[in-house]
């Protein structure tokens, strides 16, 4: 109820008593103000109170979703439907069709709690009988000796699995395994290399490469960020395939103890058959050799066409014209003296079965017959520096640059020092050692109009880059002489209608350990290309200690040997390429498409 | 006016908890589906994984190559071979249809002493034949 500011009973009581109205007037007004202080303050301690209450409940919201999160198991938000990855270990590995090279299986591995077992005796038996591999005795002891853990396969196969579930031992666990899967077996056996396990732990293992493309990349494989997403490499199946049959063959066939082929495409410097014999399965990698006067290459591990390093012969020769025509020292047509034997200070020098090519060789020639004082000669005019400088460019002094483990290395033997014999030997391919993947990758270099492109076991997209070596017109001219090899030279067996191979062959005596060469161990080695007029592909065929003994004599040189074979492997694997075989047209045949 | 207010939003609330509580079982059980599924997609790739090794292994150079050898008397599978590449050119034109001959063919002129083709009467039956069906 509202004070009026000056009642009107009071302030005439006040007037009669004559005291001043005013001072009623002020009083009251002096109360109605306290009431209004007094109002105000509550309210305003109210709306403190109220925003205080506001602030805490929000840092309290906030505080215990933080300890929440900090005390909670962290996890995956469930309603977060994604593509739901499961992401395979480690990556596949594909040819370049996407057909698989290597996947992952699920499997398990077997270990056993000695401590729960019911019957150690009879289990360990047991376990023999299924796996053969396994000493009852030995297994018994490892059950008996009082360790409580046991390792006792790595993987197992679904029907081996349930042999063992019904073995009924509490003792026996499985533990979950992914292990690695070459479906193909032997197949590019040499490029894929293998794998083992890593860190064994009883719910997974760690598959790591041991060899080939699966050590070499073990990183990219393993990567994560890439998971799931296939690896691609270079190499074709059916040509691969192929090639191995070929090789296969050809080595039953002529008796020898090993061989490797490459084929490589020239433009891209792809690989796409990199063939080593003999092979093994990645599947179950044999134990490499550990003997030591054992030779590297006694082991089917050991891969001729990148790890073995072997004077490849007369297939040098082509280097030393090709430079000597870049330097234009000589043309195809000029004279070279090629009068045998040569004698160059104490040494000699002669061609193959004493023959004598000269006095005078036209540069063709020299390649055609393959006068190895014909090649001396030009070597000479060239010099060991330039020599040197020139192999260098196409990559004989350093280890291949191709994907793979072994190939670091396989480092080329390289005389150190590099007098005038050495440039004589080396332009014949004497004296330096270098794999049969550097012949192939320089080769390449001729087939592909002088450009020196990298080889490479991965599927390329787009434009390889390379470095001239050599001009359009040496190139050019260097592979009609190869041609000439195959059409009226050494390599006469080579030739397949259709496909205008062209190549050089090269014999080389395998040297002894102890020194010196051996009269009747060689290695024979055919570097060719297809089609000569416009090459697409370089094919390496190199065969150890093959012998053609069909004949009354004997013969290992490389025209009756490794020519053939790789003959026949061009003859398969064009057509499988999509090469069509073109009509090689004479000096008077020409056909015409009149007659319809 | 104003109880009917509170009625109405007292009723309001309750089919808002009702509408709440279904809503959270729906969820839960979405929650729940999706796990299965996440675990279903998991087994299947691990079975498509296998099924693709299993491919490739039973589609292995090797095998194929035996195979082909073993049925050779039904395929007659070769290796491919130069020789199998072919032109357009040989491929053969078909051959054209002589339409069936329905009625009588009257023929008139003489016959001369030039030896016709049996190509030529069957092109000059053609000619005929196409005439009258016109």
């Amino acid at each position: 109820m509202r004070t009026p500011l000056r009642p009107l009973a009071r302030i005439l009581n006040a007037r009669a008593k004559g005291e001043n109205p005013d001072l009623i007037e002020r009083e009251n007004l002096a109360r109605r103000h306290e009431a209004m202080g007094e109002r105000n303050q509550t309210r305003a301690a109210a709306r403190l109170g109220l925003l205080a209450a506001a602030f805490g409940a929000f840092y309290l919201t906030i505080g215990v979703r933080m300890g929440h999160l900090a005390a909670s198991e962290p996890m995956e938000p469930v309603a977060s439907a994604r593509g739901a990855e499961i992401v395979a270990q480690r990556a596949d590995i594909t040819d370049r069709n996407g057909r698989i090279l290597a996947t992952n299986m699920t499997t398990h591995a077997l270990y056993a709690h000695p401590k729960d077992m019911v019957d150690p005796k009879g289990t360990a038996q047991k376990l023999a009988a299924i796996f053969p591999e396994l000493d009852a005795a030995a297994l018994e002891r490892r059950f008996t000796d009082g360790r409580s853990f046991v390792w006792i396969r790595k993987v197992l196969s679904p029907e081996q699995l349930q042999l063992v579930h019904e073995i009924g031992d509490p003792g026996l666990l499985f533990g979950p395994r992914e292990m690695r899967l070459y479906p193909n077996g032997t197949l590019a056996a040499h490029v894929l290399g293998g794998y083992a396990f890593g860190a064994e732990g009883v719910h997974s293992a760690e598959v790591i490469g041991t060899a080939g493309v699966e050590k070499a990349l073990d990183v990219r494989l393993r990567d994560p960020a890439q998971g799931g997403e296939p690896l691609t490499l270079s190499l074709d199946l059916t040509v691969q395939a192929t090639v191995e049959e070929v090789l296969g063959a050809g080595i039953t066939m002529l008796n020898a103890r090993g061989g490797a082929a490459i084929l490589m495409d020239v433009r891209s410097g792809e690989i796409l058959a990199l063939a080593s014999a003999p092979t093994f399965d990645p599947n179950d990698r044999p134990v490499p050799l550990v003997s030591r006067d054992a030779e590297p290459s006694d082991s089917p591990l050991f891969n001729r066409a990148v790890q073995g390093l072997y004077e490849l012969g007369s297939t040098f020769k082509i280097f030393a014209v090709a430079q000597a025509m870049q330097l234009g020292l000589v043309n195809p047509q000029t004279m070279v003296d090629a009068n045998a034997p040569m004698i160059w200070g104490k040494h000699k020098i002669k061609e193959f079965e004493g023959h004598n090519y000269g006095p005078l060789l036209s540069v063709t020639d020299v390649i055609a017959k393959s006068s190895n004082v014909g090649t001396a000669h030009i070597a000479l005019m060239i010099g060991g520096l330039r020599q040197q400088a020139f192999l260098k460019s196409l990559g004989f002094f350093e280890p291949t640059p191709i994907e793979l483990v072994e190939a670091p290395g396989a480092r080329p033997l390289i005389p150190k020092k590099w007098p005038d014999i050495v440039t004589i030997t080396t332009s014949y391919g004497h004296g330096m050692s270098a794999s049969p993947l550097h012949l192939a990758t320089a080769y390449a270099a001729i087939a592909n109009g002088g450009i020196y492109v990298k080889p490479t076991l991965l599927k390329q997209t787009g434009q390889a880059q390379g470095t001239r070596v050599m001009s359009e017109e040496v190139a050019a001219d260097s592979r009609r002489m190869l041609r000439r090899v195959v059409t009226d030279g050494t390599a006469s067996l080579g030739d397949v209608p259709g496909y205008e191979v062209a190549g050089k062959t090269g014999t080389a005596d395998k040297p002894k350990k102890t020194g010196g060469y051996y009269k009747d161990k060689v290695i024979n080695t055919f570097a060719s290309m297809f089609p000569a007029s416009n090459p697409r592909y370089v094919l390496i065929v190199t065969l150890d200690e093959a012998v053609d003994s069909s004949g009354p004599k004997p013969k290992r040189t490389a025209g009756w040997t490794s020519v053939p074979v790789a003959a026949e492997m061009i003859r398969r694997v064009a057509p499988i390429l999509g090469l069509r075989p073109q009509l090689e047209l004479g000096d008077e045949t020409t056909l015409t498409a009149a007659n319809n | 006016m104003r109880p009917v207010l509170y009625v109405l939003t007292f009723l309001g609330l309750i089919a808002l908890g009702f509408w709440a509580y279904r809503e959270n079982y729906a969820t839960q059980s979405a929650l729940r589906e999706v796990r299965g599924l996440q675990s279903e997609i998991a087994n299947l790739r691990e079975a498509l994984s296998v099924q693709r090794a299993e491919w490739a292994y039973l589609n292995r150079p090797d095998r194929l190559r035996e195979l082909s050898t073993l049925n050779f008397d039904r395929l007659g599978l070769l290796p491919m071979e130069p020789e199998q590449f072919g032109a357009a050119a040989q491929v053969a034109y078909p051959v054209p249809e002589i339409p069936a001959i329905t009625g009588p063919v009257d023929a008139m002129g003489q016959i001369s002493a030039v030896e016709d083709t049996a190509a030529d009467q069957a092109e000059a039956i053609v000619a005929q034949t196409g005439q009258e069906g016109l």
